[in-house]
């Protein structure tokens, strides 16, 4: 008799879960104007990315054109494919005379990487940054292999001390 | 009576019979029917492929398609397309004969499943007074093929998914059987044409009592079931057996499988909507002249497809709502639940029968 009992049980709630699946299912084929999905090329000016969206590295510089890295190459070591490489030059201090080191070319290679976010998260100064601009496409390999630091750029003061 | 078909498919049937000899006559009948047929199945085929895409996109907030054509109603045409365009390649170690063959076997009989079907008052291929006993006996045989392709394919993969289906289909095949009986028993009759004849007061769903209805679900569980559909598609299983039986076909081979799958939904939602929702049959509702009368004028065929499609938008609604069975759990729903309960209904509906108490 008990087993009766749970055998009738069982079939009632199991029609009521299956109930409870399509009316939210239901629910949402008769509102679809609520549709998640964005038409991309059509809304290019409204388009929403999300915060934490990685496009591509990009070294941050400021109005006076200076930027925060210090060449220290924790992001080359971090990168897991070689995708970045630091070329040093050597540059004399104008207010010690000092002859130190500083980045001579930030070389990012976009074509090899990954968006990991290892170097952003490695990056000691807060240096670089993932940007939301993700149309990279392009008919050559050439322009995938970017330069960085904006010519004549210098590093900004006080990011060393 | 308004929109009567019979009159149409006589006047073509006296003119080719004044024109030619029986024999030829006959020959001319099959390639028209046959011609219908193939036209129905690609029809279809382009219809469902779009509005299941729709379906299920709207089901999960999406779009879906909407760039071929405007809202992508070339969508269906351009996917056909490619599958023309494709390479029809079998494997080395496969089977060839077997392995070409079976898809058309799955084919035909999706197509010889539509002959008993009546689409509209006269619209019938073939007027059988055994119907629903024929459509029964010949939706069996495409396990043959769901299973002569996992053969052939010589496929771990292919192998697994077709014993699956063909554990799935004779299964399954019980109780749709069992539910379809009911229907037979209320009606008196096998033929299709009987069973939409006698619905004319009512459709069997409300005309039967609570038996009719649980006949109802249960033929629409075991028909998704046999459709080889989400909720019950162990036969293909993305997730465990890449595709299943068509794992290792390509081009407009695996087009066939894909083809015959609507078809067969469409069988089986044409089937459902014959026997519990009247068929071709207007809505009517006894005392209610003026309205009965303004249902008439809606012409059969847009009832019949009226029906059927919504049960094809149940069996869709179904897919994009209900995750996977696992196979114990797809075999235990039908020998312990479906099973005893359409053997009680069946016995609930020969009471009710031999009592006269149905209406």
């Amino acid at each position: 008799m008990q087993y009766i009992v749970t055998y009738i049980g069982t079939i009632f709630r199991a029609l009521n879960s299956l109930r409870k699946g399509m009316k939210l299912t239901g629910y949402y084929f008769t509102h679809h104007k609520q549709i998640v999905t964005q038409q991309y090329p059509e809304n290019r000016k409204e388009m929403f990315i999300g915060e934490r969206f990685r496009g591509e590295v990009v070294l941050t510089h400021d109005a006076n054109n200076e930027h925060r890295c210090t060449g220290c190459t924790a992001c080359e070591i971090a990168c897991p494919n070689g995708t970045i490489k630091i070329l040093y030059k050597n540059v004399v201090d104008t207010e010690t005379g000092k002859k130190k080191k500083a980045i001579d070319e930030f070389v990012y290679h976009l074509g090899m990487c990954t968006f990991c976010n290892l170097c952003i998260i490695a990056c000691p100064t807060d240096a670089i940054v993932m940007s939301h601009d993700f149309e990279h496409s392009t008919y050559d390999r050439k322009p995938l292999n970017k330069i960085l630091n904006k010519p004549g750029s210098k590093l900004m003061k006080g990011v060393e001390d | 009576m308004l929109y009567d078909f019979s009159i149409l498919t006589s006047k073509i049937h006296n003119w080719l019979f004044a024109h030619c000899s029986p024999f030829w006559t006959m020959m001319f009948e099959f390639i028209m029917v046959g011609v219908c047929v193939l036209g129905i199945c690609v029809l279809l085929a382009l219809i469902f492929v779009y509005m299941e895409r729709k379906v299920a996109a709207f089901m999960q907030i999406r779009l879906g398609p909407n760039r071929v054509g405007p809202k992508g109603i070339f969508q269906a045409v351009a996917d056909v397309l490619k599958l023309v365009l494709k390479e029809g390649f079998s494997p080395r170690t496969s089977d060839k004969f077997l392995f070409n063959l079976a898809p058309f076997i799955v084919m035909t009989v999706a197509m010889l499943v539509l002959a008993p079907i009546p689409f509209a008052k006269g619209l019938q291929m073939y007027d059988i007074n055994i119907g629903v006993f024929y459509i029964s006996a010949v939706s069996s045989i495409s396990v043959i093929g769901i299973l002569m392709a996992g053969w052939a394919s010589n496929s771990k993969y292919s192998l697994l998914g077709a014993m699956r289906s063909g554990a799935q289909i004779v299964s399954y095949e019980l109780s749709a059987g069992l539910s379809i009986i009911v229907i037979v028993a209320l009606a008196g009759s096998m033929s299709m044409n009987d069973i939409v004849e006698s619905q004319r007061t009512g459709w069997w769903i409300f005309k039967g009592h609570i038996p009719a209805l649980i006949a109802f679900v249960i033929f629409i569980i075991a028909g998704t079931a046999e459709l080889n559909r989400a909720p019950f598609d162990m036969a293909e299983a993305e997730s465990e057996l890449t595709a299943g039986f068509h794992t290792e076909y390509t081009g407009m081979r695996f087009a066939m499988f894909f083809m015959a799958e609507y078809v067969n939904m469409f069988t089986v939602c044409a089937i459902g909507a014959t026997l519990f929702l009247g068929g071709w049959m207007p809505f009517h509702v006894s005392n209610f002249e003026g309205f009965n009368h303004i249902m008439d004028f809606v012409p059969p065929i847009v009832w019949f497809f009226g029906k059927t499609f919504f049960l094809i938008f149940v069996i869709m609604w179904f897919r994009w709502t209900f995750p996977r069975l696992r196979i114990d759990q797809l075999l235990t729903l039908e020998w312990k639940y479906l099973m005893p309960i359409s053997l009680v209904n069946m016995i609930l509906v020969a009471l009710i029968v031999i009592m006269g108490w149905h209406f």
